[in-house]
């Protein structure tokens, strides 16, 4: 007896619970990591302001974001997802089959990569990204093809780096930052190498491959240390180790300047000025993704994204800057302002 | 003769020498425990010494005292809750330093103050509007590179480049130092406040609300449960194979990794009955998952630790089974339940992973007001502030620790005393 009136009383709240997440008032946000601090900053602002029940920021990583994201329209569905890179194809697909077919790319600003090694660090870091990529690919080509990476010094590499052994902790492959990594320093330092320069002229599509595959490849002998997501638990690493380096978001380096110097590349140092420019050369768009069947639907959602694309939040002294971010440019972002704001549906990706 | 022959044995060479290596090896024993137990001791004091050490500077924060006027012509009466209530605090700052001008300098000036300043003063006029054309006092936080300043977390001696605070915000702040305004008050906000995305105002008030909504789900569903399930199992099941694959499957379930469960959550809450994420809710259900098995054991232990005597004596002057056990044996066997109860509900207090993957790690700046409200739990706001970037909350995740271990402690010393105070000898 006692049995069936407790399990009665267990299906009452699942049943009553079932029905106060049919009536949802807040925004629901998901996604990347980087993206997240900023996302935070525009739902405290908004919520404070306008009084708006507080949206529901959540951080799961660029990838996991979009897996919940593209899960269906509804409002058991977040309304939206932060990415540190573009929607790739495969996830376009799998937002259309499951209904979320008008969304809006909302491209917010820039995030430079930084790799950033202690101030105890005597030496004066300068790499270019082919020194980089020797540095931390498992793999290196050379004449007679691929070999397993030999160089355990920096040394190694260039006589004229100093002679310590290397050690990098980097995000794991499931962060949008270790994919824009890969992309942004990986791939132009290994296509800077001569034997795939000679590749490149003898046969395009092994190439082609060749820049997907083997450039791609962190090495996993040691010297390359894959962290976690948690950017401050590298921040402490690098603290202890002064030869240690470390690679993360600029915002973590941005706040940490009195610990932390930057690797200086091809002789660029980061700052809100050189990732804007490009001129520093692993610096990446951020973005996030809206679904405008929920515009209307979920109260606040379209005050919310305003608020996002506002000068206050976006322009050169807005709070989003304040927090690390490196802003567009005036004229793409009266662009992105308007185009985000009246709910451009997004083509599909390839 | 043989008896003297023996105590010869036990007290020569050989016999002495083999009793010395027992008792060598009794010594090695007992400084083996004792090592032992002084290095728990030592890595438990290690870790607690370095909470506090970083902690401490979390439980009190920077707060500026200014005279505000209260302009009408920037917040009139009509325009509440709206009015530029930034512009007025900068107003009186700038009050104190005449020389600054231009629009960047003033700024710089206003990020003294922390960004919910603004807020405090209108929620102030919002409750009182009598306050508009007059002068108040008013005592907000500094931002937190200022608060770190004024610990000296942010050092003086580093290069201008290098810090969060150049020379003049540092001049800015010594005067205002000099003038007495600055003072150090305990920080209540971080039990009154929720978490904010400014050190300086993030607090664990909707985390300690999420917690508590999750642990009443918990013990709402665990505690019922597992005592019907271990009275059923102890005082009325049939000894067969059947029940002893249900124990033995009890026993395995305690020792279940919590993340499987958080994985069960996603799934089934989640996933199939709709249920919201980030719920304390969902929260509380995956965790009476956890307690459960932890539950029907200590009840099961209890219930076994009534003596049969009492069922006999109960059962002979005729009362039913049903009588035995609601009026006898359950409430004898109550205190232990109770403990095992609270360690369980402890243990669900300090557990990260399943709740992690249910989404209440997410950023939400007010507390739930119910349990169907999304809300982060101590251990996850733990987990989010260890992630963040600002400096502010290094000491604020120590301190957000320390928070943890009070109540974790708290929870096992009302355990430890229900059970000295109410536990039968037999």
């Amino acid at each position: 007896m006692t049995f069936s009136r407790l399990s009665t009383s267990v299906l009452a709240i699942v049943a009553l619970s079932a029905g106060a997440a049919a009536a949802r008032d807040a925004i629901r946000i998901v996604g990347s990591s980087t993206v997240f601090p900023y996302t935070q900053a525009v739902a405290e602002q908004f919520s404070n302001a306008t009084g708006a029940p507080s949206p529901i920021v959540e951080s799961t990583g660029t990838g996991g974001g979009m897996k919940i994201f593209c899960a269906g329209v509804g409002e058991n569905h977040p309304d939206i997802t932060g990415a540190s890179r573009a929607m790739t194809a495969s996830e376009y697909e799998l937002c259309t089959a499951n209904g979320v077919t008008d969304v809006t790319e909302a491209m917010i600003g820039y995030d430079g990569l930084s790799i950033a090694i202690s101030r105890k660090s005597d030496a004066d870091w300068d790499l270019t990204l082919e020194q980089v990529f020797l540095a931390l690919a498992a793999e290196v080509p050379t004449e007679g093809g691929w070999v397993a990476n030999p160089y355990r010094k920096w040394s190694d590499i260039d006589p004229s780096l100093p002679d310590v052994a290397i050690l990098a902790y980097g995000p794991p492959p499931t962060s949008g930052t270790r994919d824009a990594f890969v992309e942004l320093a990986m791939h132009p330092g290994c296509q800077a190498r001569p034997a795939m320069k000679a590749l490149k002229e003898a046969d395009g599509d092994a190439y082609k491959a060749a820049v997907k595959e083997n450039c791609s490849r962190m090495r996993q002998d040691g010297p390359f240390v894959e962290a976690g997501e948690n950017d401050n638990l590298i921040v402490q690493r690098l603290n202890a180790d002064p030869n240690a380096m470390g690679i993360f978001g600029y915002s973590f380096l941005y706040e940490n300047l009195d610990a932390l110097k930057a690797v200086r590349i091809n002789g660029v140092e980061p700052s809100a000025e050189t990732i804007g420019d490009f001129s520093y050369p692993i610096s990446r768009p951020l973005y996030f993704y809206v679904k405008n069947a929920h515009r209307g639907v979920i109260p606040n959602l379209q005050e919310f994204i305003e608020e996002y694309m506002s000068d206050d939040a976006m322009a050169p002294d807005g709070y989003l800057a304040e927090r690390g971010m490196v802003v567009l440019p005036d004229d793409i972002r009266a662009r992105t302002q308007n185009a985000v704001i009246a709910g451009e549906t997004m083509g599909p990706k390839s | 003769m043989t008896d003297l022959t023996a105590r010869d044995t036990l007290f020569s060479g050989a016999g002495s020498s083999r009793a010395k290596r027992r008792n060598r090896k009794q010594v090695i024993l007992q400084g083996l425990g004792l090592a032992a137990i002084s290095f728990a001791a030592l890595m438990l004091f290690i870790l607690i010494a370095s909470l506090i050490v970083t902690g401490h500077k979390a439980f009190v924060q920077t707060h500026v005292t200014i005279e505000v006027h209260v302009d009408p012509e920037a917040i009139p009466v009509e325009g509440l809750p709206r009015g530029g209530f930034r512009d007025v605090l900068l107003a009186s700052l700038q009050k104190q330093f005449p020389e600054v001008s231009g629009r960047s300098e003033l700024r710089s000036l206003q990020n003294i103050l922390s960004n919910g300043a603004q807020f405090q003063l209108r929620d102030m006029i919002e409750a009182n509007p009598a306050l508009i054309g007059r002068t108040v006092t008013l005592k907000v936080p500094v931002s937190d590179p200022f608060d770190q300043l004024a610990k000296g977390l942010v050092k003086r001696e580093t290069p201008e480049a290098q810090r969060r605070v150049n020379d003049r915000e540092i001049a800015w702040f010594d005067a205002l130092d000099a003038a007495g305004m600055i003072s150090k008050p305990i920080n209540w906000g971080l039990i009154t406040n929720a978490d904010s995305r400014f050190p300086e105002l993030a607090g664990l008030k909707g985390a300690l609300v999420g917690s508590f909504w999750a642990l009443l789900v918990c013990f709402l569903i665990s505690f019922p449960l597992g005592i019907g399930a271990a009275i059923y199992l102890e005082e009325f099941a049939p000894k067969n194979r059947l029940s002893d694959l249900i124990e033995v499957n009890i026993n395995n379930l305690a020792a279940v990794p919590s993340v499987v469960f958080g994985l069960l959550a996603l799934a089934v809450f989640i996933g199939w009955f709709g249920m919201p994420r980030s719920a304390p809710i969902v929260g509380g259900m995956t965790l009476a998952l956890m307690t459960m098995p932890t539950i029907i054991i200590a009840t099961r232990a209890a219930l076994k630790a009534v003596p049969p005597s009492i069922r006999e004596a109960a059962l002979g002057v005729g009362a039913s089974r049903h009588q035995v056990v609601f009026g006898h044996v359950l409430p004898l066997a109550m205190p232990g339940i109770l403990t095992g109860t609270i360690i369980g509900l402890a243990q669900a207090l300090g557990e990260t992973a399943p709740l992690l993957l249910i989404g209440m790690n997410a950023f939400i700046t007010s507390a739930p007001s119910s349990p169907f409200d999304s809300a982060t739990a101590l251990p996850t706001q733990i987990f989010i502030w260890a992630d963040s970037p600002e400096r502010g909350f290094v000491s604020r995740t120590s301190a957000a620790i320390l928070v943890l271990l009070t109540f974790l402690v708290t929870m096992n010393a009302i355990a430890i005393y229900l059970r000295s105070r109410f536990e039968r000898k037999w």
